[in-house]
């Protein structure tokens, strides 16, 4: 860990766990409601929401912020990571449904108990979902497939800059009405909701959320240290440099498009665990989840919290959102309006977005004191000039 | 860091709502509409008609507990059109601001999703959009029509005019679904033959409804076909145009729809759907003391629109081509039931308000409703033919249908 992680680096990273990780959760378990230090199990549950939205927001970053690939599809790999792991659940409702059948309540009225009367109403490929270990391991298989068969063509087809990034808005889009066909069995757009337990407990109690959160947490911490590390590797190195001058890198005798699929199947691997703990915490997960604008938000929020640094898309998912939150209940008419503002304010005067904040900061004090200083022309400092990319993974 | 970011918001919400709390002799009550998003376009005038009965309700002397009278305190929050935030705003709803009652909801699955929500904080929902059914959860309390309360006397009056063969179309989600399920075993008891019932479904947002146009024309070649229709919202342009183009009217193939009332054509050119048919519970045209008066009083209000007795201050009204609908006098309903119910129960408590709504009986704009014991009313069915000016007129009455929720108890 210190390899790629200085002893300050260390210490911060350690304490911010500790107070995610531990403090918070024990602030919400055992302090009285009555006490001020008391975190309710609202809080709990709306933040452990947020950090799935912060895992997906790394995966978005190492391809856009490092890599120079910008998707607008990656939460079509968080949904469906969400999907995986929803089937599982519907399944464990059992006969607690509306129509207290052995199937999902959707089945029930699409009449699968005819179509597929051979399983009993359970269309075979849901059949394995029943175990939580396939599920798991559907979560990370099937979009890594997905990635990994459009990744391959994109990229053997050197299709690169807003032409990805449309096409990747294509697929999800593709997908998101794909999901929508009630007979495409995966509960059309309802999708999936109503679950009752995840491993046999109650899905629905403020310990069993608790629990996510603190999953959800380790997950975060995790994916954030995994793409600390190999950031600062050779790979991570090369990565950049394809963001920079893909061509250069190209005629340095790298296949680039080895190290576009490899990043573009991590980050698909790393949005859909995210999407796998999202639903639990939310429960639902239905293709509106996939449709273009959510992947859009992703990109914002990096944008807000700071595009090519680890820590900014974190900030960045978890802080809007939280305004999101707190506005749409505080400025219920207006909260459009403020989170527009405040994305265009963000992108014309702030490149670097919260992150970058201090250093811009900087700048602009150090032109202020110039130009007092000389009392003539404001020396040339460019206050919108980008942050060191690669301070951070040094 | 990021969690203290988040804390620091949290904190100032929270203060928020302990500064609201502090006012004396109120009741908080959300109203859980989208006003942003694809189905702003229809709840925001949900939103709208609450603000109006609770200042109606406050106007004339608020809810009354144990003879101290309770100014009722809207808490609007904007779901967005997003499922998961349904969820999250009905949590905050009933965790943060602890409100009484929510009014809210309006597709199907937004309901399922804050459903564990209500059922995990014993909260209380009205819900005042037509559905599916075949669901009865004990914290929502749904004053739609029930498909036994729409579809079915529809249906039945397509009977009575000697029709004979149904065409069912709708979009592809689980209330047309669910509904074409129900009325093809219903038209089967009838003596309907499969061979006389089509049924199809199409995307939302689709547009080219060629295909489907010809195979209704040859379907209503022989006469005495009707097109039962499910389609929502800006789908119904297209398919009326198309409808119209190919030679089809309501003399020859009429079409019943289902999910488009006046509050639609605001948004839909209603010459296209002249003659059509539509089937609500109320209808704007409807000639009673209690309608006139709703809707006189609803058009001054929109005009200054305020909520008596509270701080809240009414933003973002467009007063423009207002007009009232069948969710609108169901959403108003619910908040007079559910006053009554507070009255009689002499508390905001949710399980004693949930026995006292059982039985309580309001005369509304379209004629008494009653609260049954399955958390659905018993109210009078209207079938009405569409006027170009995007009004109904009525040409049948079904007095005091009672919903049931669960078809199999109807199609017996």
């Amino acid at each position: 860990m210190t390899r790629f992680l200085n002893k300050k680096e260390s210490l911060i990273l350690a304490i911010v766990s500790f107070l995610i990780l531990v403090v918070l959760p024990c602030l919400n378990a055992f302090v009285p409601k009555e006490s001020f230090f008391h975190v309710s199990d609202f809080t709990i549950n709306v933040y452990g929401k947020y950090l799935c939205y912060a895992v997906l927001a790394l995966g978005v970053n190492l391809l856009w912020g490092y890599t120079g690939l910008l998707s607008l599809g990656q939460c079509l790999f968080f949904a469906l990571g969400g999907y995986a792991l929803g089937m599982h659940l519907m399944l464990m409702i059992g006969k607690l449904g509306q129509y207290q059948k052995d199937i999902p309540d959707f089945m029930v009225f699409l009449e699968f108990e005819t179509k597929y009367a051979e399983t009993g109403g359970l269309p075979p490929h849901w059949m394995p979902f029943r175990s939580i270990w396939f599920a798991v391991l559907m979560v990370i298989v099937v979009p890594a497939v997905v990635a990994y068969i459009f990744g391959f063509l994109a990229f053997r087809s050197r299709i690169k800059g807003v032409y990805f990034s449309i096409l990747s808005q294509a697929l999800t889009y593709a997908a998101c009405l794909m999901f929508f066909r009630n007979d495409f069995t995966f509960g059309g757009n309802n999708g999936l909701t109503d679950f009752k337990f995840i491993l046999g407990a109650d899905i629905n109690t403020p310990e069993t959320k608790r629990w996510l959160f603190i999953a959800s947490g380790v997950l975060l911490l995790s994916v954030y240290l995994l793409c600390r590390w190999l950031t600062s590797t050779k790979f991570g190195l090369i990565q950049r440099a394809i963001r920079d001058s893909e061509n250069r890198v190209l005629f340095s005798g790298y296949a680039t498009a080895h190290f576009k699929l490899f990043v573009f199947v991590l980050s698909a691997v790393i949005c859909a665990v995210g999407g796998a703990l999202y639903v639990p915490q939310v429960g639902i997960i239905n293709p509106s989840e996939m449709s273009t604008d959510k992947s859009l938000e992703a990109v914002v929020w990096c944008a807000v919290g700071g595009r090519s640094t680890l820590i900014g898309p974190m900030i960045g998912a978890i802080s809007v959102n939280a305004l999101k939150s707190w506005a749409t209940r505080a400025f219920a008419e207006q909260w459009l309006f403020m989170l527009g503002g405040m994305f265009i304010f963000v992108v014309l005067f702030m490149p670097n977005g919260i992150v970058g904040l201090p250093a811009q900061l900087k700048a602009l004090k150090a032109r202020y004191i110039d130009r007092k200083k000389s009392g003539e022309e404001p020396a040339p400092v460019d206050a919108t000039e980008p942050a060191p990319a690669t301070k951070s993974a040094d | 860091m990021k969690s203290m970011f988040g804390k620091i918001l949290g904190g100032v919400a929270a203060t928020m709502v302990a500064f609201s709390a502090a006012a004396a002799d109120t009741v908080k009550v959300g109203i859980l509409h989208s006003l942003s998003g694809t189905m702003a376009i229809s709840e925001t005038s949900l939103k709208d008609v609450l603000l109006f009965t609770f200042d109606e309700i406050n106007k004339s002397g608020g809810v009354k507990v144990g003879g101290k009278p309770y100014m009722i305190e809207p808490v609007v929050v904007d779901p967005a059109s997003n499922w998961p935030l349904f969820a999250e705003k009905a949590k905050q709803l009933l965790e943060q601001d602890k409100v009484a009652v929510v009014f809210g909801c309006w597709t199907s699955v937004s309901r399922k999703s804050v459903l564990p929500v209500f059922e995990q904080n014993n909260g209380l929902l009205f819900y005042p959009v037509q559905y599916e059914g075949e669901e009865l959860s004990k914290n929502i309390f749904y004053t739609a029509e029930a498909v036994n309360q729409q579809a079915i006397p529809a249906v039945d009056y397509m009977l009575g005019e000697g029709k004979k063969k149904f065409y069912l179309l709708g979009s592809d989600y689980v209330y047309p679904r669910t509904t074409n399920k129900i009325l093809k075993q219903y038209l089967k008891l009838k003596g309907i033959p499969d061979s006389d019932i089509e049924e199809i479904y199409t995307p939302f947002g689709h547009t080219d409804y060629q295909t489907i146009v010809a195979s209704i024309k040859k379907f209503a070649a022989g006469g005495k076909a009707t097109v039962i229709s499910t389609l929502n919202g800006d789908t119904n342009v297209p398919f009326f145009k198309e409808f119209a183009n190919a030679g089809l009217t309501s003399e020859n193939c009429p079409v019943v729809s289902f999910s488009i009332s006046e509050d639609e054509f605001r948004g839909l050119p209603a010459k296209e759907l002249q003659g059509h048919l539509g089937c609500w519970t109320y209808f704007m045209s409807i000639k009673s003391p209690e309608n006139s008066k709703f809707v006189k009083d609803f058009m001054a209000w929109l005009k200054a629109p305020k909520v008596t007795g509270t701080s809240y201050n009414v933003t973002g009204i467009d007063a423009k081509g207002r007009v009232t609908c069948s969710p609108m006098n169901l959403s108003r309903m619910g908040v007079y039931l559910w006053k009554q119910a507070v009255e009689k129960a002499g508390s905001f408590e949710v399980d004693k308000v949930r026995t006292a709504l059982i039985g309580q009986k309001f005369k509304g704009p379209a004629g008494e409703v009653t609260m049954q014991e399955n958390h659905h009313l018993v109210n009078n069915v209207f079938i009405g033919e569409t006027l170009p000016n995007g009004q109904f007129k009525i040409i049948k009455t079904f007095n005091g249908v009672a919903a049931e929720p669960f078809s199999e108890k109807f199609l017996k």
